[in-house]
């Protein structure tokens, strides 16, 4: 559905070259539902952007839906649905005029744009403000009718840029509810982008890692997390068999590095620990039998933000900040 | 349920030569939805000429004398110029309303659509034309009584030069607008400072034929000067010369126009 070659782009800010998305290879098969994740500034929507046609890649390549970017953008734009960052609808406009000009713009008859205007703002709770004026909707309601809008001409393949941005956690769900329904009913590509770590990781199948430019990751979000970060293990022992711990759980940490806090008579020990669900049970009969039987234990599955935390030395969340 | 209202890809079935006609069409009416949704605006747009009519235009026959207007009476003469100002001042407001789409996602939505860049612009110059048709034709009937003779077919064809010329200095508009984005006041600044000379050099308000010689030579580089002729022209019922330079001036406004609009368009791409 997506195939890039060394897709770049530069910007020219200030007589400063500024290399923002740095010779990118995607491939993205059709069906499939791929976030691209990353700090503001990385270069997702610059991609994203690159493969809708709204900007043009300074060298490299982008075939979208079997059409090549620079040769016929207009190709592109007919085969694709974008659901931008900001407010698709016009402030003035009624709702149901915007959703049926935009059936016009891809060329649906207005019979067939009005029943599918009908149909979205349905199952998107909009039909009560079909003749509400844009700018007298709430911050919600305008994001339902984006996704309204990307919808009209149902698109074979969906770009969302931040679709939740600004979203309350009630109608994120919802917006995640409608796309997750139009892909199981119609089988439809979506690629978007997000910094929320948690969306991309319940969300998408697929995870594409983007920073300054360049994709340091791209899989599925569990093998991200297993591979790159590992579970979280804390176990407190008394303070007596902290020596006879120390050397078992070193061995098992990953790449070795533990920390260990004394208070109260208990050393608490906080290690990383690649496929630590199985390796915990093993660990606790090994203490138990050199006599140094576990107070307490914790265990924590990765988040993407550790995955990025590994790959960067940064993390995604003082990135995320505006 | 999300019902499959089409199969996904019709809209490539009905890109053909005739794109940008239909597509202009779709761009034209999306702007019109707005005056035909909200008429009181259309009301206004009708009296505002009324009123410039009826309060400049006495002024003018007593402090200018009879023969600055070529024989005509002040009625004749004043009225095609006030119809080209509307359509001056329509027109050049194109990119007025496109600031605020560019401020919200709506303008890039539609970026993103199959839409032919230059149906962008010429719908939207359009709109600003209509109601010139609308306020054009209801002035000279309005007029008929105070000594107007009214040619119905040449004042039509009047404004359909009015309606070329509009493309172009609304594709310059709309340009602008894009320029000019994130700072509105430079838009604004620019169609002022440029409007008024355009305005008095084309010998609209007052004849160009009452002021010294630098102003007759300066109008003669104005397009405008030649729109403002070919209407008098035609509004006193003749087809002749100064219509044919009008025409002219008129497609050249045009093309000029759309050249720079789709350049800042695909520039602002890049």
């Amino acid at each position: 559905m997506i195939h890039t070659n060394k897709l770049t782009k530069t910007f020219t800010v200030k007589k400063e070259t500024v290399e923002a998305v740095k010779g990118v290879d995607i491939d993205v098969a059709p069906g499939e539902l791929v976030a691209f994740l990353g700090p503001n500034g990385a270069g997702k929507s610059t991609t994203l952007r690159m493969l809708t046609t709204l900007l043009k890649p300074t060298s490299g390549s982008a075939t979208v839906a079997g059409v090549d970017v620079a040769k016929d953008p207009a190709g592109v734009r007919a085969r694709i649905g974008y659901i931008g960052q900001g407010n698709g609808g016009g402030h003035s406009y009624r709702v149901i005029d915007e959703l049926i000009m935009q059936g016009r713009f891809y060329g649906m008859n207005t019979t067939d744009a009005k029943a599918r205007a009908e149909t979205l703002m349905a199952s998107l709770d909009l039909t009560d403000l079909a003749k509400r004026t844009v700018i007298k909707l709430s911050g919600g309601q305008r994001r339902r009718m984006d996704v309204a809008l990307g919808l009209m001409h149902s698109p074979g393949l969906l770009f969302l840029d931040e679709p939740s941005t600004g979203m309350d956690p009630q109608n994120r769900a919802n917006l995640w509810e409608h796309i997750m329904r139009m892909r199981e009913e119609h089988g439809t590509t979506i690629v978007l982008t997000t910094h929320y770590m948690d969306e991309a990781d319940s969300m998408s199948e697929r995870v594409i890692v983007i920073d300054h430019g360049t994709i340091i990751a791209d899989d599925t979000a569990s093998r991200l997390k297993a591979n790159l970060a590992g579970d979280l293990l804390a176990v407190e022992v008394a303070a007596g068999s902290a020596s006879e711990v120390r050397g078992l759980l070193g061995r098992a940490a990953s790449e070795g590095d533990m920390e260990e806090n004394a208070y109260d008579g208990v050393v608490r020990f906080r290690l990383r620990l690649a496929q630590g669900a199985q390796l915990a049970p093993g660990l606790l009969k090994e203490m138990h039998d050199a006599g140094a039987p576990a107070q307490s234990l914790e265990l924590k599955p990765p988040t993407l933000d550790d995955v990025f935390l590994e790959l960067t030395g940064r993390s995604l969340r003082e990135g995320a900040e505006v | 349920m999300i019902e499959q209202a089409v199969a996904p890809g019709v809209a490539l079935q009905k890109r053909g030569p005739r794109s940008v006609v239909t597509d202009t069409w779709f761009v034209f009416w999306r702007e019109m939805l707005l005056p035909l949704r909200d008429p009181f605006s259309l009301i206004f747009s009708l009296i505002q000429p009324l009123v410039f009519l009826g309060l400049f235009g006495p002024l003018l026959g007593s402090a200018v004398g009879a023969p600055a207007f070529g024989g005509q009476s002040t009625l004749q003469w004043f009225l095609p110029g006030v119809v080209v100002m509307i359509a001056l001042f329509g027109t050049s407001m194109t990119g007025s309303n496109l600031q605020y789409e560019l401020m919200t996602g709506s303008y890039e939505r539609i970026l993103a659509t199959p839409l032919s860049r230059s149906s962008l612009m010429i719908g939207r110059a359009l709109k600003e034309w209509a109601p010139l048709v609308l306020q054009g034709l209801l002035i000279s009937v309005v007029c008929i009584p105070f000594g107007f003779i009214f040619h119905p077919l040449h004042v039509v064809l009047g404004l359909v030069i009015l309606g070329i010329f509009g493309i172009g200095l609304g594709a310059l508009s709309y340009a602008l607008a894009l320029v000019s984005q994130n700072k509105e006041w430079i838009f604004w600044g620019v169609q002022q400072t440029l409007l008024f000379p355009l305005m008095i050099l084309s010998g609209i308000m007052l004849p160009i034929e009452a002021g010294p010689g630098w102003m007759k030579v300066a109008s003669l580089f104005n397009p405008l000067t030649y729109l403002v002729n070919a209407e008098r022209e035609l509004f006193a019922g003749r087809i002749g010369m100064d219509t044919m330079w009008g025409l002219l001036a008129a497609v050249v406004t045009a093309a000029v126009g759309l050249v720079v609009g789709i350049r800042t368009i695909s520039r602002n791409t890049n």
